[in-house]
């Protein structure tokens, strides 16, 4: 991509930091740096002393850093310079960053022992470092994942601060980071460790955290865990089911899936806080869209294959195990994609494109194809794999490489959403949601729009919104996370993201508001 | 048929497109100024490093081919209607069986002495915005700029000047901002706004001379205040013309702009003139014979195409919008609202400004009969869909007031002032007892 730095004939843009943000910087660095020393072995006296302090100086450090950026200009769109930044424009900062976050998270998935985690010993190093908060919370000494979960918090607080600071004009983007800081904060980090605290039995459970984005929420262990937990067990396994297949397609139904990927979910709060800087990296070319389609989709066929082959390995024949057998799931799997396949087959074949159409049919003949085989056959394993490979397969690849290695440490080069544009399946079943079964769009305001780019440019998702406002018609895309920024970035009012009837819902245009009335009349009645 | 259109900009891409879908025509888009359409009014973006060139591109490239728009890169220096051929300034000829002037316009300069001089621009093309990276790329190289003319591109001007630190004088001739289109109220608000962005802002005042250094570069201007004041950039943007020099003496009738019928005809067959450039015969309302605005270039574009593809129309734009954004104040006008110097004696305002926030709205409507004119708002967005039919529907203003929630249009969530604007309303409709 060319930047217009090159055009810059003598100097440049202002880029350099201002006094007080380099104060703040280095006391951000300060913090990471005791952090460092932890994490290089070096024991603190009084850990839990410096802990706070290392982890208040990144905090404080953030957010003295957002009013010396934000605090002194008047509130408004703060992109200024955005393209001309290192860090945000792809210069070598950005790619320091991306390397740095890259290692961490191959360090944190793959090689947790560099962190300090001893398995059946006392845990050193950076995780050592955290065990005074951990016992705190859960009473339990520390792992790399309490580690992580307290980080990522902390990101999530401190540049959520940082986000309302920027928007500080805006209800809608303040009201929404409050409530993806609230979940992150109370429902992704405290309320499992308390509860690991009040009760030992039940799995770590973030209630948020929702099949299939939560693939392994059904494996053997936690069902066992869940049933064995007595009521309040069962009530969180049943509210697992429920969040999936009850209480998702309603809300989606009335907010689309804004209401979960950008006001609940801990990997949408990362990318709208600390990703935000790097939103207006996302491809917006159409052939990003078509490869985001196959992509998204085969994750999501592959969580479904995944989950019911790992399901199926550990139910018996009958129901004497557990009070599903088998047979039973395997049919009860059929009935559901078969029914949502007719149901889309016949009320939305006129909505969908070509493609939609091939993948769909494509992949429902697959799995039931697959699943017929099975029945055909008798053994320990389901469709043409070993359950227990085809879990580890998608645990590495999706669940790790995919939406840590890849999805966050590449926000400085490839944006912020990679992970839930591209993999996240849970994404791909609310989008699918949204654009068939929503009340959901981003409307255009007639005919207003002066095809800037702003909009597209700024679309985390990579959703050339322009191509729809410079049409005059609304935005109904699977992938639109509803964060709102096109809306905000708009130099001329022209969108606003609602709720409302679907009728009329998509709306393609030939002539935009404002010309002829004859004209707009006459080219809407013609067939075309 | 070969449509031959000079100008890539909304109205020359718009009538393009439509002419693709209504035809089979071979289409030729020429563009002196960049291989590819891009939205003017996005350059203030590049400079300010929201965007990056391409993102300011509407379609992506391979939206031409895929249309059968054919683009070439290009200045017509002549065009000879009786051959119906156009000769390009690299000596290129190329003929037509059609052709749209659609060729924008060009900064105004009145005749100022040092007008022509180095780091003296408009703010219009894609060069103006490469000569403004050249003498203003940071506040080293530029340690002051001056603008000349209070209008839409003197503010984007500033604003794009101002996000580089660089220190802006804004010279405005009138005695508020742009009061020959706002209301008092509003510019006097705008005044303020711009204050507050640290944007040396001096009304009354006119540039007299411009100065040069030894080298021909602009070095300081000499206002009619008798001041000098220092730079190394001014900026005209004391409006925009039509872009037709090169129109002269080819039969085509000019004044302004390109004449043209309602039909967007001008006085020679198979030529027709859209957008900046193009000036209406008769008038069309209250609107102006030149209208130098994105969207009548648009809608000139969609009607030409009609015309063009056997469907002869009349360019018949409906009731009147805008939009603009003042640093971060969002402007939006529906229907008509006039300002002081030019309002009828029929027209009656209703004002309201927010009490803290840079938030406030003028309601013009027919004293006598009560029927509601337009609308401007600023800080608040409106549904252009509401308004535009309140205006055809032919509202009352108390109609408008008491409706006003149904045409909000800003995100949701945002507290808004209805309450408090219909409660002013009934203050000032009172009946005087």
């Amino acid at each position: 991509m060319t930047t217009p730095q090159s055009m810059s004939l003598a100097g440049g843009p202002p880029k350099s930091l201002n006094t007080a943000q380099r104060l703040w910087l280095f006391t951000g660095f300060a913090g990471l740096f005791i952090l460092l020393l932890a994490t290089f072995g070096i024991a603190f006296p009084n850990s839990g002393l410096w802990l706070s302090s290392s982890l208040f100086a990144i905090l404080v450090s953030v957010i003295g850093f957002s009013h010396a950026s934000y605090g002194t200009h008047p509130e408004g769109i703060k992109n200024n310079g955005v393209w001309f930044k290192s860090v945000s424009g792809r210069g070598i900062w950005a790619w320091g960053l991306g390397i740095l976050l890259t290692g961490f998270y191959v360090v944190l998935y793959f090689y947790p022992e560099y962190l300090g985690l001893v398995s059946g010993g006392d845990n050193q190093g950076l995780i050592a470092f955290f065990d005074p908060l951990s016992r705190a919370l859960s009473g339990n000494p520390a792992s790399q994942w309490f580690v992580y979960g307290a980080l990522y918090t902390l990101a999530i607080l401190a540049f959520g601060i940082k986000f309302i600071w920027k928007y500080r004009h805006n209800r809608y983007q303040i009201l929404r980071t409050l409530s993806v800081m609230f979940f992150q904060l109370a429902f992704a980090f405290l309320i499992p460790e308390i509860m690991a605290r009040l009760n030992g039995d039940l799995p770590y459970y973030d209630l948020k955290n929702i099949w299939p984005l939560n693939y392994y929420n059904f494996e053997r262990y936690r069902i066992n865990a869940f049933i064995s937990s007595g009521n309040l067990g069962l009530a969180m396994l049943l509210f697992g089911i429920a969040s999936t297949l009850v209480i998702t397609p309603i809300l989606t139904y009335f907010f689309g899936k804004r209401w979960y990927c950008s006001w609940v979910c801990g990997c949408g709060g990362l990318a709208e806080t600390a990703g935000d800087p790097f939103r207006h990296l996302s491809d917006k070319s159409t052939f990003a869209w078509k490869v985001e389609r196959w992509v998204i989709h085969s994750v999501l066929v592959f969580v479904v294959l995944m989950t019911t082959a790992v399901i199926y390995s550990y139910l018996g024949p009958d129901n004497s195990k557990y009070w599903l057998s088998r047979g039973q799931l395997l049919f009860g799997v059929g009935a559901l994609l078969t029914l949502v396949f007719a149901w889309v087959m016949v009320f939305k074949r006129q909505e969908l494109r070509k493609d939609a159409k091939v993948g769909a049919i494509a992949y429902f003949v697959v799995i039931m194809g697959l699943i017929l085989l099975h029945t055909t056959s008798d053994g320990q394993q389901l469709f043409l794999f070993k359950s227990e490979t085809l879990r580890k397969t998608y645990s590495f690849l999706i669940g790790s490489v995919f939406s840590g290695v890849i999805g966050t440490g590449f926000y400085p080069i490839f944006g912020s959403r990679v992970w839930c544009r591209f993999g996240c399946p849970m994404a791909a079943i609310l989008g699918l949601q949204q654009r068939l079964f929503s009340r959901f769009r981003i409307t255009t305001n007639g005919g207003q729009c002066i095809s800037c780019g702003n909009c597209s440019a700024y679309c985390e998702m990579g959703i050339d919104v322009r191509a729809y406002a410079q049409k005059g018609q609304n935005v109904v895309r699977a992938s639109c996370v509803g964060c709102g920024i096109c809306s905000a970035v708009c130099p001329r009012g022209v969108l606003r993201l609602e709720n409302g009837p679907l009728k009329d819902r998509i709306n393609p245009r030939e002539i935009l508001l404002g010309n002829d009335v004859d004209l707009m009349d006459f080219l809407g009645k013609s067939p075309r | 048929m070969h449509v031959v259109i000079i100008g890539n900009g909304i109205a020359g891409v718009t009538a393009a497109r439509h002419i693709r879908k209504l035809s089979d025509a071979r289409i030729t888009l020429i563009s002196a100024e960049t291989d590819s359409f891009f939205s003017r009014t996005a350059l203030m973006y590049i400079y300010m490093g929201h965007l990056t060139f391409d993102q300011t591109k509407p379609y992506e490239e391979s939206f031409w081919g895929k249309n059968r728009i054919d683009r070439v890169r290009g200045y017509v220096q002549q065009v000879l209607p009786e051959q119906k051929s156009l000769e390009l300034a690299d000596g290129r000829t190329m003929g037509y069986d059609t052709l749209i002037l659609a060729t924008g316009s060009r900064p105004n300069k009145f005749g100022w002495p040092g007008q022509d001089l180095d780091g003296v621009q408009g703010l219009y093309s894609y060069q103006d915005l490469e000569l403004l990276e050249r003498y203003a790329p940071d506040n080293k190289t530029c340690h002051r700029a001056v603008i000349v003319g209070g209008g839409l591109i003197g503010i984007e001007l500033a604003e794009m000047l101002r996000s580089r630190e660089i220190p802006v004088t804004f010279l405005v001739r009138e005695s508020s901002f742009w009061n020959g289109v706002l209301p008092k109220g509003e510019s006097e608000m705008i005044n303020e706004h711009i204050r507050e962005h640290h944007i040396d802002l001096r009304l009354g005042t006119n540039l007299k001379e411009i100065l040069a250094d030894a080298s021909g570069r602009a070095r300081a201007v000499v206002t009619d205040t008798g001041e000098t004041i220092d730079c190394n950039l001014v900026g005209l943007t004391a409006g925009v013309s039509p872009n037709i020099g090169f129109l002269k003496g080819s039969g085509i009738e000019l004044d302004k702009g390109v004449l043209v019928s309602r039909y967007l005809e001008t006085n020679i067959r198979d030529v027709y003139a859209i957008g900046d450039c193009a000036q209406q015969r008769e008038p069309i309302g209250r609107r102006r014979p030149v209208e130098a605005v994105w969207y009548t270039g648009r809608m000139m574009g969609e009607t030409v195409a009609q015309t063009i593809c056997g469907n002869r129309r009349e360019y018949a734009p409906g009731h009147w919008f805008n939009s603009a954004k003042f640093l971060d104040i969002e402007y939006q006008t529906y229907g008509w609202v006039f300002p002081e110097r030019s309002r009828g004696e029929e027209e009656q305002h209703f004002h309201w400004r927010h009490p803290k926030d840079l938030v406030c709205l003028t309601l013009a409507y027919n004293g006598s009969s009560g029927l509601f004119l337009g609308l401007n708002t600023f800080g608040m967005r409106m549904r252009h869909e509401v308004l535009d039919r309140w205006l055809r529907e032919g509202r009352s203003a108390t109609h408008v007031v008491a409706h006003l929630r149904e045409a909000l249009f800003d995100p949701e969530l945002y507290r808004h002032p209805v309450a408090q604007i219909q409660a002013a309303y009934q203050l000032q409709n009172q009946p005087v007892s």
